[in-house]
């Protein structure tokens, strides 16, 4: 389990986030919700043909477009 | 005049504490950024009268859509700020609270939907909460008022925060809060939350959105026909029609103010469609044919709207979205279009870009229309079946799916992705519920009916003036040769300008055939949006934007109702 992005996590897995690849923007958008490197997240389920993946981090479920869930790197 | 500002993330109940505060109702649903403007209100507190201002919730003051550009350059005009916190997720929404810390301003916490957390086995030890951060923190459940008066009784203890930390420690720092106010002993999975997964899953969600979908679209249905034929269309045909007739007489069934306010009779009565007085249609436009539909269809939003389910559909047509441009949290301000495209554009504010705000505002003005159209062409064009009620959608949903395309192609720059916070699934509290349906049927009452009948008038005048006689030999030949209507069609696409409901009811006494019906109720949906739509899109995209927007509606338009024309039989 190392170096894999939110995508390829399976669906119910609790993973912690290591590494964020995106700018500034996009850490701060993510970190609106709790989503920050060296938190724990666990994958809800993702959709067909690149759709949202559905996480939950604490007691928020958020829903992260796949672009940005490729750029999540997790462990 | 001090002013009190309710800030906090998105979705933690601010409007609704606002309307506990000052009296004023506004718009409360379960998603987030239902407010995305602000709403000023006032309370007394003491002798002292203060302005009390519901701002659209933001998760941090770095704003990162035009909603949150409102709530953070409304800060600078607060004087107390009334932090609103959700308690079920109190790391997440901390993060603003310390934000708001540092600006330097009084500021008290309400520690709002405490019965849900104590519900799901969070407990949060509030004295000691107070102390860390040094401002007033009282726990509150909005809903049932709960905590309100103690929070009234201590917005004057509300003090500058003296918390201080280091900007790159902030999580941590929340964390450490956490770690030491809050306690969760037990949490069941309740039904509820099991629900919430199947219908975020693309196995599951897919088909239960259709059904909802479509359960949803039936009850409309059945509520709305259900009033018109058996509540309305009998006060009018009963009641009013001969309270009418006894005018015509008086009036001597003719002459200039008789056709104003009684209209046309027809074999001797009044048909309230086809009459077209200020008394006759110009009331039975708005109260029998559409107040039955507006009435249905805000009953139906209004119970997805509380009930969470909005976001979720967002997820699941989030890859057709992406086509368009948009991403899938566009399905809101589409939804609440479908009722009416003012509060529909202004909804686009909860989207990040200018791009997606053309391209989800033009769209909703050309393949969106509203409630009270829809309602007219139902009954219009449903009298001759099922068949060409299904050409006029259809077709208008291929001309939303590709002008949206189209729009993604052409328009310079990318849309963002979807990144959305998807409430917990809440059960609709039904005083709540009502109380906000009453509001919109109160606004449809108010801002609608009144510019019915001045429709319905202004018809009357053009008609006497002969304006539209004239307008109608200018235009034929795109009206004629394009679309394949009679030129007197011409005077519903001029009254559509200012309402579209009475100027798909003025095709009523042209008797077109269906060919012609669908026509014009596409180029009528399509063609320019109506005077209300305008004047906020205007305001949204500024002129330069809305003359784009316009000249591709009135593109769009003349292929599209040109085509029809040519394939259809």
């Amino acid at each position: 389990m190392r170096g894999k992005d939110l995508t390829e996590v399976e669906i119910n897995r609790k993973v912690t986030v290591v590494e964020i690849h995106g700018g500034h923007r996009m850490k701060r958008r993510l970190e609106t919700l709790g989503i920050r490197t060296g938190c724990e997240i666990q994958k809800v389920s993702s959709h067909i043909l690149r759709g949202p993946v559905i996480v939950r981090i604490g007691n928020t479920r958020a829903a992260i477009g796949y672009g940005m869930a490729k750029k999540i790197i997790v462990e | 005049m001090r002013k009190i500002l309710l800030m906090g993330n998105p979705n933690v109940g601010k409007s609704v504490i606002f309307s506990r505060l000052t009296g004023v109702q506004v718009i409360a649903s379960n998603y987030p950024g239902t407010t995305v403007e602000f709403t000023k209100g006032y309370m007394r507190l003491g002798d002292e009268k203060v302005e009390i201002i519901d701002v659209p919730g933001t998760y941090s003051l770095e704003p990162t859509s035009r909603a949150e550009e409102v709530a953070v350059e409304m800060l600078k005009e607060g004087d107390i700020i009334i932090d609103v916190v959700d308690a079920t997720n109190l790391e997440r929404n901390l993060n603003l609270t310390l934000q708001l810390l540092k600006t330097n301003k009084p500021i008290i916490v309400a520690l709002n939907i405490i019965d849900e957390a104590k519900h799901t086995g969070i407990s949060i030890d509030i004295e000691k909460l107070e102390e860390i951060l040094g401002v007033p923190v009282v726990p509150t459940c909005a809903i049932t008022a709960e905590g309100i008066k103690k929070l009234v009784s201590r917005i004057n203890d509300a003090k500058k925060g003296e918390y201080d930390y280091e900007e790159e420690e902030r999580w941590h720092e929340i964390g450490n809060i956490i770690g030491s106010v809050q306690k969760i002993t037990h949490r069941h999975h309740r039904f509820i939350e099991r629900l919430g997964d199947a219908s975020i899953k693309p196995g599951t969600g897919i088909p239960i959105a259709l059904i909802l979908l479509f359960a949803l679209f039936w009850i409309i249905r059945f509520i709305g026909e259900n009033l018109i034929a058996y509540v309305f269309e009998p006060i009018f045909e009963k009641l009013w029609a001969p309270l009418m007739m006894k005018l015509s007489q008086i009036m001597g069934s003719g002459g200039f103010l008789h056709d104003i306010l009684i209209g046309k009779l027809v074999d001797g009565e009044i048909d309230f469609m086809e009459s077209f007085g200020v008394l006759t249609t110009g009331l039975f436009v708005p109260f029998a044919a559409v107040l039955p539909y507006v009435f249905a269809f805000y009953f139906v939003l209004s119970f997805l709207e509380d009930s969470g389910y909005l976001p979720r559909l967002g997820v699941l047509v989030d890859n057709v979205m992406h086509r368009l441009g948009l991403h899938g949290l566009s399905i809101i301000p589409m939804m609440l279009g479908l009722g009416c495209n003012v509060p529909g554009a202004m909804a686009t504010r909860i989207l990040e870009t200018r791009r997606e705000r053309f391209i989800g505002m033009t769209l909703m003005a050309i393949a969106v229309p509203c409630m009270a159209q829809l309602a007219m062409i139902v009954g219009l064009v449903g009298r001759s079946g099922v068949s060409g009620l299904m050409l006029v959608f259809g077709t208008l949903f291929i001309v939303w799916l590709s002008l949206g395309i189209i729009m993604n192609l052409f328009l310079k720059g990318e849309s963002p992705e979807i990144f959305t916070e998807i409430p917990a699934y809440r059960i609709p509290y039904f005083g709540a519920l009502f109380k906000k349906l009453w509001m919109r049927v109160k606004g449809f009452l108010k801002e609608a009916v009144p510019f019915v009948i001045l429709g319905v008038l202004i018809v009357n005048i053009l008609y006497a003036l002969h304006i539209i006689d004239f307008i109608a030999r200018i235009t034929a030949p795109i009206v004629m040769k394009v679309f394949g209507l009679p030129s007197e069609a011409i005077a519903a696409l001029v009254v559509g300008f200012l309402r579209k409901d009475v100027a798909v009811g003025m095709l009523v006494p042209l008797n077109l055939s269906l060919k012609q019906l669908v026509i014009a109720s596409v180029v009528l949906a399509m063609y320019f949006p109506c005077v209300a739509t305008f004047a906020v899109m205007v305001r949204e995209l500024g002129i330069k934007d809305m003359l784009k927007s316009v000249l591709i509606m009135i593109i769009a338009t003349l292929i599209v109702g040109g085509i029809l024309n040519l394939i259809l039989r």
